[in-house]
């Protein structure tokens, strides 16, 4: 009776282990003392000043004065000013250089998990730009991308002459994709080391029975290693399409955001910071951020729909358990009624009173 | 090539080509490598031979040719005296030893709280945690900068090292999976045996710990050392309160065209990061991969 109990019982404990123990003024203290500090930062540092600009994206106001109330105003001032709808499409750039460097990660990783000469080489090359604060990306594009500098130089050896290139950061044409290109310079490498830890994890020996099965490096890529990290591969595409939303540093620092590179951010930052329109700032972030939470949400449910078939085993065997774990508490309930009453208080195998 | 040792009965037509294929494939690859990290080293590559270059130097040659003297330091020494660098070094140092000591502090104490007892407000916190990372830290700089003036915390280094310490959410997430993955029955024996919460805490669980504090104190001290947008926001008196991000950003005045200068700095700055790197490689990598997964 009392094992039969005591089984159930964890379904409902979960992950809490020292329920079971009397000390309780002792267990108050330490959860207050352990608590109070960190929960008193994140509110002051991230609730109320979330609250707050929400409340400031309302009214028209500057850091200082009187703020005055205008309603939605600053949201439809975001929807209808030609310069703030231009900078979403700016992240168009940026998405598409999002993909270009999960696919170029994704071939590296495909090479360099696996034994390679200088592997290790490679990889330290390829990851340390993402060490570099962006002040010094800022300054080493600028150098790379300046008429007759080192890009210029390279391909002139290449055999372009100096009036083929266009003006890299100035050229609208061009300037975008140039700042695109020193984003992925800088994040490729973290990209890289997340796939190459993710095919590592996968079963080494699923290649070699491929290989003895005649399989060739392409439909070992194909049928063990994309839906062996297709959970990561799916949740850094998704990730990308926030991040070049945000996408901040590079056109601050390199060109601060002039010849139309200013990103949503950027000018977000020059709203708030030059102009001082604290209240338009506010409501662009306000956005920015209902727009991440859909996108995050979208994640869930598209994580949600590609792996429903890989986990309907677990989820069926979940629910079965669950459905006989139920019909067997109610024949116990009927069997003694009060026993089932004190049945969940059983924990860890101790009794509480 | 291993086709030619072989003896002409045994080339088959088929072996051949397959080993061409492989020869090819494996061509390609090593090509593609080089390639890709041609481009990535090039921009850094360039600089490191342009801080080399004295003025003259600098104007007379293609940022493409090596340095009559790689290891001419005097462009290092004017980019750290003109900048302010050794003040901004010893911020930097000062900003990222105490975020890093008071973040790891509360981040496990809060860890263990939360994944030790079940109390009301358990799963709130939780939650309050996990959803502060979705809010885009930069965005919400308008109201935080508000706040921080009301409690008078700007143009402090103080101000700005409690700042740093309240917007830290991922480390708490690594603390609270590791916590999850250490038996409580460690706990309960040493409960036995009379030791008190606070013991069990500091005695056997950080400890045991060891490998995610090294892995939050490295995403958290790049982070920190690479920090501008609010180093600059709240750290406004630049002469006296400057980080190494912000010194560097003193470039873009007057000396906005004197790369050889401006490459120098840059090389000086990275060089605590690549040292770092060559050192903790793989504690780096680690927590790269920890802190991204946090969804």
């Amino acid at each position: 009776m009392t094992t039969a109990l005591a089984d159930a019982a964890p379904t409902t404990v979960a992950d809490i282990p020292f329920n079971t123990h009397k000390r309780d003024w002792k267990k108050g203290a330490i959860i207050v003392a352990f608590c109070i500090i960190p929960v008193a930062l994140l509110v002051v540092f991230t609730y109320w000043p979330f609250i707050q600009m929400c409340g400031y994206s309302f009214y028209k106001m500057k850091y200082i004065g009187t703020p005055k109330w205008v309603g939605l105003k600053n949201y439809a001032d975001i929807f209808t000013r030609p310069e703030l709808l231009a900078t979403l499409k700016l992240s168009l750039y940026y998405m598409v250089g999002a993909l270009v460097q999960v696919a170029l990660a994704l071939y590296l990783a495909t090479v360099l998990a696996f034994k390679v000469r200088g592997g290790s080489f490679f990889k330290g090359a390829i990851f340390f730009p993402y060490l570099i604060n962006g002040i010094a990306v800022g300054f080493i594009f600028k150098f790379f991308y300046t008429r007759g500098y080192v890009l210029d130089t390279v391909l002139q050896w290449c055999g372009f002459s100096q009036d083929q290139l266009p003006y890299w950061l100035k050229d609208q044409a061009i300037n975008n994709w140039s700042l695109v290109g020193s984003s992925i310079w800088r994040y490729l490498g973290s990209t890289l080391i997340l796939f190459i830890g993710a095919i590592m994890s996968i079963d080494s020996t699923l290649y070699e029975a491929a290989e003895i099965d005649g399989a060739n490096k392409w439909q070992q890529f194909k049928h063990i290693i994309l839906p062996g990290i297709q959970t990561i591969l799916v949740l850094n595409i998704i990730l990308s399409i926030t991040g070049s939303l945000s996408a901040f540093e590079g056109p601050y620092v390199i060109t601060s955001g002039a010849n139309g590179t200013g990103t949503y951010m950027v000018q977000m930052d020059k709203i708030a910071h030059t102009d001082q329109k604290v209240g338009l700032a506010s409501a662009m972030a306000v956005v920015l951020l209902v727009i991440i939470i859909i996108c995050t949400l979208l994640q869930k449910i598209v994580m949600g729909l590609l792996f429903r078939n890989a986990d309907d085993g677990t989820a069926k065997a979940a629910k079965a358990a669950r459905k006989s774990d139920k019909a067997r508490r109610r024949a116990l309930k009927r069997a003694n009624k009060v026993a089932t009453g004190k049945a969940p208080l059983f924990k860890n195998g101790k009794a509480v009173a | 090539m291993s086709s030619t040792t072989m003896t002409p009965q045994k080339i088959e037509q088929a072996g051949f080509g397959y080993h061409l294929k492989l020869w090819i494939l494996s061509f390609l690859k090593y090509f593609s490598l080089v390639f890709i990290t041609f481009w990535i080293l090039l921009p850094l590559v360039t600089c490191f031979f342009t801080a080399a270059k004295d003025n003259e130097e600098w104007q007379s040659t293609s940022v493409m040719t090596l340095p009559k003297n790689l290891f001419n330091f005097s462009n290092y020494v004017e980019a750290f005296k003109l900048s302010n660098m050794g003040v901004a070094f010893r911020n930097s140092i000062i900003v990222l030893v105490a975020v890093c000591f008071l973040t790891t502090i509360i981040g496990t104490q809060l860890a263990y709280v939360l994944s030790r007892f079940a109390f009301p407000g358990n799963a709130l916190i939780r939650t309050a945690f996990m959803m502060a990372a979705l809010l885009p830290g930069i965005a919400m700089q308008v109201a935080v900068y508000k706040i921080m003036g009301t409690f008078h915390l700007i143009n402090s280094l103080w101000g700005y090292i409690i700042m740093s310490m309240g917007t830290d959410v991922i480390s708490i997430y690594i603390f609270i999976q590791y916590f999850e993955n250490i038996s409580i029955s460690l706990d309960e024996a040493a409960l036995m045996d009379g030791a008190s919460y606070f013991t069990i805490y500091s005695r056997i669980l950080l400890p045991l710990l060891k490998p995610a504090i090294v892995t939050c104190l490295i995403l958290k001290g790049v982070g920190i050392y690479n920090e501008y947008y609010s180093a600059n926001l709240y750290l406004q008196d630049k002469k006296r309160l400057g980080t190494v991000a912000i010194s560097l950003y003193s470039f873009t005045g007057p000396q906005g065209s004197k790369y050889n200068l401006i490459c120098a700095g840059v090389i000086i700055t990275l060089l605590p990061a690549l040292i770092a790197f060559l050192i903790f490689q793989k504690q780096i990598y680690n927590g790269v991969a920890a802190g991204a997964v946090k969804e």
